[in-house]
């Protein structure tokens, strides 16, 4: 292994990094929403609303991130929507993401029997303050172990972005695989760059879910 | 307004070629899936084990594959061997030697969550009722463990199915490939044809993934 050569590359790692980042995270934020908003309009049972919802999950969770963004930004521009690299890895991601989140958030809520809606209907509490006050929290503390999974799973399918060309970490791994032949430096860079990227929010993830352990109800 | 390119899917041989593209990936995934449930089982088991070093192993080896893209491995075992040891892979047993790796630690993982899952009360009661080590495991663990892991293992071939689109990326001809090539071969004629195209490839996926998924909902729902 040259060091010589690593150090070289390491800023274009590191740029490759922060997009890959900036990406994987945007893609996370607009998942989040998009599960936040699908999860309420299936459990409040809004009319029309919960079977578009079904559709969309069901469509995005059974097809791969690659093939979905192939369609993306290979496919729609064929019809008049035209977007960039960037804007297609990020909302592929964020649709491909609202989808899991949508059915974590949704059995985190459906996780609360219903008998305790009613107890708490029974002490007087509206609708609302049940919601706020009894189910809320419970569904959001039962909720987190399925976010950081998904959030981990979000931030390694950043890795097929290089088909549509983006300059992540995979895309200047390969590029300079194929300029300079130096494969092994360039393959235990990219181990490196990704442990950097996700090694933390595991560890993170690992002691959010023991904390909150404490909050569950009962047990 | 010009057409969308699904008369190209009728030209020729192109929806068999598709067809025959989405079987590769198909093919690469119930090979790797097998071998991930069967070793996965004896792994999960193992995970169970109160042995320090071997607890140690499976945790590291679990969070190599958490963490870990499966584009990046797929990378190392394929462009790394080749680099290290000399070794010309074929593409295919690269893919998977990967899937399989991701797989059985998926899987292992599995099992060993469900073995776990069945409370220590129903071992103790068995005991209790004279049941010898053996009959335990036979009659009252390993009916129980089954029905828990049977929507997951069906659960874990569409994940397979989907991840194994990456194969592309280390050169293999599969479905969205040749999806590539029909395009790029009918670009004079039929210049809007990546939409059709690209939406039946869409379509194909769901239609395989989707059924399988719904199986596997339906089980855990009966079994539960």
């Amino acid at each position: 292994m040259d060091l010589d050569v690593m150090i070289s590359y390491l800023p274009l790692y590191k740029d490759a990094l922060l997009l890959t980042m900036r990406i994987g995270w945007q893609g996370a934020a607009i998942a989040v929403v998009i599960g936040l908003l699908g999860s309420a309009g299936i459990h409040f049972k809004i009319p029309i609303v919960r079977y578009m919802v079904y559709a969309y999950t069901q469509l995005f969770r059974n097809t791969p991130l690659l093939v979905q963004l192939f369609f993306i930004y290979f496919a729609l521009p064929k019809i008049g929507i035209l977007v960039s690299p960037e804007v297609c890895g990020t909302w592929g991601l964020g649709l491909l993401g609202g989808a899991y989140m949508t059915e974590t958030f949704r059995s985190g809520l459906d996780s609360i029997p219903k008998i305790q809606s009613e107890s708490a209907e029974s002490l007087g509490m509206s609708r609302s303050q049940v919601f706020r006050y009894v189910i809320l929290p419970q569904a959001v503390s039962s909720s987190v172990p399925g976010l950081v999974a998904n959030i981990i799973f979000l931030l390694k399918e950043t890795s097929v972005f290089s088909t549509i060309s983006l300059m992540d970490l995979m895309f200047t791994a390969k590029d300079l695989i194929g300029m300079y032949a130096k494969t092994i430096e360039c393959l235990v860079l990219l181990v490196i760059f990704y442990l950097i990227m996700l090694l933390p929010v595991s560890v993170l993830g690992d002691l959010l879910e023991r904390r909150l352990r404490h909050a569950e109800f009962g047990d | 307004m010009q057409s969308l390119g699904i008369d190209v899917l009728f030209k020729g041989t192109n929806f068999l070629r598709l067809l025959s593209g989405l079987w590769v990936a198909v093919r690469i995934s119930l090979i790797s899936v097998s071998i991930s449930i069967l070793v996965g089982l004896i792994v999960g088991v193992l995970m169970t084990s109160e042995n320090r070093i071997l607890k140690a192993v499976f945790r590291i080896y679990l969070e190599i594959v958490r963490i870990m893209p499966q584009m990046v491995l797929l990378f190392i075992v394929y462009f790394g061997t080749t680099r290290v040891f000399g070794w010309n892979l074929d593409a295919e047993i690269a893919a998977i030697f990967v899937f399989s790796f991701w797989g059985i630690a998926e899987m292992g993982d599995l099992v060993r969550g469900a073995l776990i899952s069945i409370s220590k009360i129903q071992y103790e009661s068995a005991m209790a009722l004279g049941m010898n080590g053996k009959q335990v495991y036979y009659y009252v663990i390993l009916p129980q463990t089954i029905r828990r892991l049977i929507p997951l293992s069906i659960n874990l071939i569409t994940r397979m199915i989907k991840t194994t689109s990456l194969v592309m990326m280390i050169g293999i001809v599969e479905v969205l490939k040749v999806a590539q090539q029909i395009i790029e071969a009918n670009r004079r004629s039929s210049p809007n044809a990546a939409f059709g195209i690209f939406a039946v490839v869409f379509l194909l996926y769901f239609l395989i993934c989707w059924p399988i998924s719904r199986l596997s909902v339906s089980l855990e729902k009966r079994w539960s």
